[in-house]
């Protein structure tokens, strides 16, 4: 393939099915912002893109697999994780990524999600978080924050919610960052760091939802939330991500927060093999002079 | 552009000029790229394209290939080219 340069810039339309454009995502919508930006991101770090494969699940951010000229495949709801987990141990070589939304990924996924973490699978994760179901109408979800309206809570949410980062974080992450969809040059950078990090890595990005969530909650259209978005996040490296949650209408703390290293899965798993496995060493053989002087 | 002074290499400086292309018809008015183009390049038009939207246009020559809108626009609809006759980018 060529690469493409728009005016001395490099630009994804290689890696992009523009015979399926345009995509189903609403006007307004943050995931083609997204994509461009982790298209760039992935050329950006350089790796060999017949060793890349997309893994998405069910949702707006699932469509992503459709969209990529690259080794993708979209799972059934939820379950995007343990294909992921299953293409990465039958093919070690393999990076794989996981492009999936919230009420895919910690919602009907969210026990893939930890235990993925726990284990520190070599995965890379890109969240896509929009507050809502998107794709199903609209209903609220674990990411929901309290007190915002939904079609399935017309007067306010009232389920306490997640906090992404803080739940990556315990489980045992090894690489979490936040942006929104307005931070695209600061998301390209987390993208790239992420699939260069050996082990489980996170990032969330914040996207607009104008058709289905910012219109209940007087953002109608997507340049309201971007505006929303520009006013109200706090680029705070390292934040501690108990205090990273996010409330309606409050400020949003993006950055990366985690960034440290533990053993990933594959390594442990080849060393306690290795262990078991290692040929016994042979018993000393009896020299020369021991045989003679007997 | 007004200066304080005229600066000394004016006579042989040349600001490199670029321009937007659209895909008229990929464009799904959501006006991203109109609100944080630093230049404030572009604008809604009042034609319709094929699926009923007001797509943007430029209505100055003030774009100077930040980037931006290329990569904000959700439907890969921009591209920035350098403008017929300009001199090319080192």
């Amino acid at each position: 393939m060529t690469q493409e340069y728009s005016a001395g810039r490099y630009y994804p339309g290689e890696l992009l099915r523009e015979d399926r454009m345009p995509h189903i995502w609403c006007p307004g919508c943050g995931m083609g912002s997204i994509l461009h930006g982790f298209l760039n991101g992935l050329h950006q770090s350089g790796l060999p893109l017949d060793k890349v494969a997309i893994v998405s699940g069910i949702g707006c951010a699932g469509r992503v697999a459709g969209y990529v000229k690259l080794d993708s495949f979209h799972t059934t709801h939820g379950r995007a994780i343990p294909f992921a987990t299953g293409l990465k141990l039958a093919n070690p070589e393999l990076k794989v990524i996981v492009f999936s939304g919230d009420g895919d990924l910690v919602s009907i996924g969210g026990n893939h999600f930890i235990h993925a973490a726990r284990r520190n699978m070599d995965l890379t994760v890109i969240l896509v978080n929009n507050f809502t179901y998107g794709m199903t109408g609209g209903q609220f979800g674990p990411t929901t924050p309290l007190d915002a309206r939904t079609a399935t809570s017309r007067y306010g949410s009232y389920e306490p919610t997640f906090n992404v980062p803080n739940l990556a974080e315990a489980s045992g992450a090894v690489y979490i960052a936040r942006w929104t969809a307005l931070h695209l040059r600061q998301m390209e950078q987390s993208f790239t760091e992420a699939l260069h990090k050996k082990g489980f890595s996170l990032v969330e990005v914040i996207s607009p939802c104008p058709t289905l969530y910012g219109r209940m909650n007087r953002q109608p259209r997507g340049l309201d939330q971007m505006k929303y978005y520009q006013q109200n996040s706090i680029i705070q490296h390292g934040a501690d991500t108990r205090t990273v949650g996010i409330e309606l209408n409050g400020k949003i703390t993006v950055g990366k927060f985690i960034d440290i290293e533990r053993p990933a899965y594959t390594d442990i798993k080849t060393r306690v093999y290795e262990k078991a496995f290692a040929p016994k060493p042979a018993a000393p053989a009896k020299t020369t002079a021991e045989a003679s002087s007997k | 552009m007004k200066y304080w002074r005229k600066p000394l290499d004016q006579d042989h400086l040349k600001t490199q000029h670029y321009q937007v292309d659209l895909i008229t018809d990929r464009c799904k008015g959501c006006g991203l790229c109109i609100e944080f183009c630093p230049r404030h390049v572009l604008a809604e038009s009042a034609e319709f394209n094929r699926k009923g939207y007001h797509p943007i246009y430029a209505v100055n020559d003030d774009c100077l290939n930040c980037g931006l809108c290329e990569l904000m626009c959700p439907e890969f609809a921009i591209r920035i080219v350098q403008r017929e006759g300009a001199p090319a980018r080192e």
